[in-house]
């Protein structure tokens, strides 16, 4: 698998309305990666994510998965929102199904998967439980699930924890770490939380807002064993700080 | 002497009883009024009179001829426009061109009063079933149709796009994403507009027809049969609540996940 994203640019509107929010961006995604993209709101990180998924087209440039253009949305890449996009009349096990129902895979496959999917983001015993009777970080794990069930190419995940408490923030990402460690998949993240990012992936783009483009890319070699560790590691607070530093300098003067 | 007050307070917590309370209170109300002689029993027939005409026309079987008559004429034209609504609101809803298109011309005819359209059908169409059924239809298709598409214009982005992103395209989303998502709308629309679709046949009978709760009526105005016309009122009425809660508890048991 190899993601490709090749200049592109996003104009929205048209004339003098105009507004550019993202300008030549450029990276690549290989099998088995995990990448974040941070930026702060403006960044036009989302509509990175967008374009990639095939919800909105770029203005120019090219998007291709393994050489072949996106021309749109597909169960290629699985995505999961910020918003828990969960259906809200479907149980856990029936959202887990749905992607695979609309592939038109086979009954039996379908259920096996399910229970697997389940299993894996810990849920087996809430399969029967409507999304409003699960707690934020529950559903999140659901909606990762679905994706997952999809088999997706790659996951890209839109601020995927941006509306949890802190300590379920927390151990959603000590999860989605276990995930893909046990899983293989590749994962594009976009998030505004540099530790998130850092904490997650092996390469960070940063993103300079207004229009966004990516600034600076960091590769991230730490040793991920212990999180919690991790969390408070001198060598990843000094990156932490580093690139907040960057990011601080983005900002417009007034907001410093 | 302790169980009691805590038996009491637990039947008043009882979303119903200061409902029926209510009724009783202006049941009791009337029945001391009509009964004490202050208003003349012309005006204000009383409930036992009601009553005793109510079972006249029940076994009579001219009660529920009249209502059958009603009910039916309510429920085809009622049919024919909550049938027709649906696909060309979620049309509407889903295809900007097409509400373009539509949607002045619908918020327009909305606002002619169904009523004012009698003179013309009973022109086009005579005095028999088809005009009062018309009646019905256009005094709620508008809202109806209006209704729905409004409740497909306000499906959350996120569920479409979590479909596509997933592989689902146009019909498939339709059927698995939209209908679900706004099929408590959709029966809350019905339930609603059900009320006018009452308040039309009756008045459709009044005009003309044969047999019917409104005719009935009329019939007991011509006659100064007060105590019928509080039969047909409350008949009305009963059968109206009845639908009403029928249209709930279908809402209960087929979309517990929007209560």
């Amino acid at each position: 698998m190899h993601l490709q994203v090749d200049n592109v640019s996003k104009r929205f509107g048209s004339g003098s309305a105009s507004k550019l929010v993202l300008e030549n961006i450029s990276f690549d995604l290989h099998a088995g990666e995990f990448l974040a993209l941070v930026g702060s709101s403006g960044s036009g990180k989302s509509t990175v994510m967008r374009l990639i998924a095939g919800l909105d087209r770029p203005s120019a440039g090219v998007i291709s998965i393994d050489g072949v253009p996106v021309r749109g949305p597909g169960s290629d890449r699985g995505m999961v929102f910020q918003k828990y996009s969960l259906y809200p009349w479907l149980t856990a096990a029936q959202n887990v199904a749905f992607g695979m129902e609309l592939q038109g895979r086979t009954r039996q496959e379908i259920r096996e998967r399910t229970s697997y999917f389940l299993e894996v983001v810990g849920l087996a015993d809430a399969a029967r439980r409507l999304p409003r009777e699960l707690s934020g970080g529950m559903q999140q794990r659901v909606a990762i699930a679905r994706a997952l069930a999809a088999e997706p190419k790659v996951l890209l995940l839109d601020e995927p924890f941006g509306a949890l408490d802190i300590q379920i923030r927390e151990s959603m990402q000590e999860f989605l770490h276990q995930l893909w460690r046990q899983t293989g998949l590749t994962a594009l993240l976009i998030t505004h939380d540099l530790e998130e990012a850092l904490l997650l992936a092996n390469r960070v783009h940063i993103l300079a807002p207004s229009p966004g483009r990516i600034v600076r890319t960091v590769a991230v070699d730490l040793d991920r064993s212990s999180m919690a560790h991790l969390r408070v590691s001198p060598n990843f607070l000094a990156l932490r700080e580093e690139l907040a530093q960057c990011l601080r300098g983005l900002e417009p003067a007034l907001l410093r | 002497m302790q169980l009691a007050p805590a038996r009491l307070r637990r039947s008043l917590r009882h979303p119903w009883t200061l409902g029926v309370l209510g009724v009783a209170v202006v049941v009791l109300l009337w029945f001391l009024i009509s009964n004490s002689g202050v208003v003349d029993k012309l005006f204000l027939p009383s409930p036992q009179a009601v009553w005793a005409a109510g079972h006249n026309q029940w076994s009579s079987g001219l009660l529920l001829k009249d209502a059958i008559a009603s009910i039916q004429r309510v429920f085809i034209g009622f049919a024919m426009s909550a049938g027709l609504a649906l696909p060309i609101g979620i049309v509407m809803g889903t295809n900007v061109i097409i509400c373009r298109l539509l949607e002045p011309l619908m918020a327009l005819i909305r606002y002619m009063p169904a009523p004012a359209f009698i003179p013309l059908l009973i022109i086009y169409f005579g005095l028999e079933e088809l005009p009062k059924v018309l009646l019905i239809f256009i005094g709620t298709f508008f809202f109806n149709t209006l209704m729905i598409m409004d409740a497909v214009k306000f499906v959350p982005h996120e569920l479409v796009e979590t479909a596509r992103t997933l592989g689902g395209r146009g019909l498939p989303i339709l059927a698995r994403v939209v209908a679900p998502y706004i099929a408590p709308q959709v029966l809350d629309t019905y339930r609603i507009n059900m009320a006018s679709a009452w308040n039309l046949v009756i008045v459709a009978e009044l005009v003309a027809a044969s047999e019917g709760l409104g005719k009935r009526i009329s019939l007991a105005q011509r006659f100064l049969r007060t105590d019928e016309i509080f039969v047909g009122l409350i008949v009305i009425g009963l059968i109206g609540l009845a639908i009403d809660l029928g249209f709930r508890f279908l809402m209960r048991r087929s979309c517990a996940w929007a209560n």
